[in-house]
């Protein structure tokens, strides 16, 4: 097995007490940013991703990539105590964990969530290690048409699987696209679509949309809704770990299925989000007690937050090896990756080795190290949301200025990021998925040199996207999720008829 | 959202329906530039291939397209949505008071510098929406000042804006 020896080289480029003092620095940010409103794993890594410039970049992705396990955990912590999803994965996580607090089991069920959590990641990371090679082996292959059929389907599917109106998401995604093709064309050298304003030459930075959309937005959002918090109190002690921990063996199969579940809807785009209420509501059907469902079941903290790790980890797969985020927090790390001069894509795991498996090798890491934090350090975390929010609101708002001016220095990019904010609040509001326009704006460059070149292939025809079975078939896989708004409602129709 | 909609139309600023049908036509216009811009570009097969404007066009071509559609389902199949509320006047007034102070703060970064704005920022919002006593609030904002200095400018030496009209801490050697 060479992944297995691959896994333990990345284990000693990993396990220097350098990188492991970043993973713990990393995951506790990352819980602390889980627990703040306003700053989640997308944000949160786009402001800090600027510091980690002068690192190398094995350090630097190993730090970043901690972060979002702690953000992942951190959302679990409000959802439980305070009744307020941290982060839009662990909504599903409050029905049953909130009552589950209210009960005096707050313990119980934090250990649940989090031992979940943890066994959703560690799924996936087995996943990852085995079947990313894999992947990456044949994705070598790829030429400019297949690249440019799994771009297209990775959009289709955002449009397959939302559930709002797909002419949003369309129209959300195609702005991401318009929005990345501002500045110098690639291929031509020429400025496009700056109408002569100097400071559009630097084009639209996704980090500066990212920390306006989820960031700003974000206050926004909570400001309207006027936060008071009212929290049950938070302690863990040894003893009901260990209790929690005899009893969970128990939902083996709500855990399996969740994983399943995690992991499909985090490699294909459709996040992590989607997959806890997925596997809770799957979870509510089969489960025997699944009426008693949202009064404090300990099974119905299983498989969100079993599901959610599972996603929000699996999204990485693709991004190691294709060089396509599965998510917001995936896309950003992948960022990181161009700004530290790596080319992500199938190739990584041929040049640069030491980096992915020290990457991969730290996953592991870095969720034991998660789990022990927040095992450990609950009533600390719990603390942060009792501070009020009209001091964490401008305090929020000045890290995102930060944030936002670090990227490019330039002041403009505050600006943009406020105005991100107003579209943010705007779209969250309407429905506009910003999942898609960002990973469009991401993106948007090199699903156009792929699709440029397989034009030039082409000369100009766009039969090359199904010119043989593989580039055919994820083509027909893309259109028919893009269609599928309309095939379901046509199949919905039908059996309305019948019946 | 369902905890957002309010039925009570008087103290509603704007209607889903009117926000919706707005976004619609700045999404419109948005299509539009972008499709006027990449014509200009040449959008067109040019002699080495597809011109620089050949991608945008056609984005701007579906962006265009969609957002009719969705023009045309908020102002003429949602007619019976009229009611529902996209923001009521509480909550807008609530989000104005971190939107607009939000404006002046990042005009504060632009001409005076990121950490004189941030002071006066955070400790105007807490006195002023957190009613909290003068010291405390000035306290809060110069220890973040002071922690971002810490942390960016000298531990990791990444810059931070210190205003392009004047800069009102060069006298503590700020440059």
């Amino acid at each position: 097995m060479e992944e297995i020896s691959a896994l333990f080289n990345g284990f000693a480029v990993a396990m220097t007490p350098f990188n492991l003092l970043l993973m713990l620095v990393g995951v506790t940010l990352g819980v602390i940013i889980g627990v703040l409103p306003g700053l989640g794993g997308a944000n949160g890594i786009a402001i800090l991703l600027p510091l980690t410039f002068t690192m190398p970049p094995t350090s630097a992705i190993i730090m970043l990539s901690c972060i979002y396990w702690g953000a992942l955990f951190g959302g679990a912590i409000t959802s439980i105590l305070f009744n307020i999803p941290g982060e839009p994965w662990s909504v599903a996580t409050t029905f049953d964990g909130y009552p589950m607090a209210r009960n005096g089991k707050a313990g119980e069920a934090l250990t649940t969530a989090f031992t979940s959590s943890f066994v959703g990641a560690f799924f996936a990371i087995v996943m990852i290690t085995f079947l990313a090679p894999l992947v990456a082996k044949f994705a070598l292959q790829f030429g400019p048409p297949e690249f440019f059929s799994v771009y297209l389907l990775t959009f289709c599917s955002f449009v397959g699987m939302n559930k709002g109106s797909p002419f949003k998401t369309i129209s959300a995604m195609m702005l991401g696209f318009a929005l990345a093709t501002v500045g110098m064309d690639t291929v031509t050298g020429q400025l496009r679509l700056t109408f002569g304003n100097p400071e559009l030459m630097r084009g639209f930075d996704f980090l500066i949309a990212v920390i306006g959309l989820f960031g700003i937005g974000e206050i926004l959002l909570s400001m309207e809704e006027g936060l008071a918090f009212q929290g049950a109190a938070a302690k863990i002690r040894g003893k009901v770990v260990w209790e929690t921990w005899k009893q969970l063996p128990k939902y083996w199969a709500t855990s399996l299925r969740s994983c399943l579940i995690g992991c499909w809807m985090g490699i294909t785009p459709g996040g992590a989000t989607p997959a806890s209420f997925m596997a809770y509501g799957v979870a509510k059907r089969v489960s025997k007690e699944g009426d008693k469902f949202g009064t404090g079941k300990m099974e119905g903290i299983v498989a969100p937050e079993t599901a959610a790790h599972a996603a929000g980890t699996a999204a990485l797969l693709p991004m190691l090896s294709l060089g396509i985020p599965g998510s917001p927090t995936a896309a950003v790390l992948l960022g990181g990756l161009l700004i530290w001069g790596l080319q992500p894509g199938p190739l990584l795991f041929v040049e640069k080795p030491d980096f992915v498996w020290g990457l991969i090798a730290s996953m592991y890491l870095g969720n034991l190290a998660g789990l022990f934090v927040v095992l450990t350090c609950v009533p600390l975390f719990a603390s942060i949301l009792r501070i009020p929010f009209s001091i964490i609101a401008p305090v929020i708002i000045v890290i995102c200025a930060v944030g936002a001016y670090t990227v490019h220095n330039a002041t403009f990019d505050v600006w943009l990021m406020l105005g991100f904010g107003v579209l943010g609040y705007v779209f969250k509001k309407l429905d506009y998925p910003m999942a898609p326009m960002v990973l469009a704006l991401v993106l948007g460059d090199r699903a156009e040199d792929s699709f440029r070149q397989s034009m030039l292939i082409s000369q100009g025809s766009l039969d090359v996207f199904f010119s043989n079975y593989l580039v055919a078939g994820i083509s027909s896989v893309a259109m028919l999720l893009l269609f599928w708004p309309l095939i379901g409602k046509l199949i919905g129709k039908k059996k309305a008829a019948a019946a | 959202m369902s905890e957002h909609t309010n039925n009570s139309n008087e103290d509603s600023v704007i209607s889903v329906r009117a926000m919706d049908i707005i976004t619609a036509i700045l999404f419109l216009a948005v299509g539009l530039t972008v499709m006027v811009g990449s014509l200009k570009l040449g959008a067109s097969w040019g002699s080495d291939g597809p011109e620089a404007g050949y991608f945008p066009f056609y984005i701007s071509l579906i962006i265009m397209l969609s957002s009719t559609v969705t023009l045309y389902q908020a102002a003429i199949v949602n007619k019976n949505k009229k009611t529902e509320s996209f923001v009521d006047r509480e909550s807008f007034k609530q989000v104005m008071a971190v939107l607009l102070p939000a404006i002046v703060f990042v005009l504060g970064v632009q001409l005076i510098g990121i950490y004189v704005s941030s002071v006066f920022y955070i400790a105007i919002f807490m006195v002023w929406l957190g009613k909290y006593p003068i010291w405390k609030a000035i306290a809060v904002s110069v220890g973040v000042s002071v922690a971002l200095y810490l942390m960016f400018e000298f531990w990791f030496q990444v810059p931070l804006p210190h205003g392009s009209w004047f800069n009102p801490l060069e006298f503590v050697g700020v440059n």
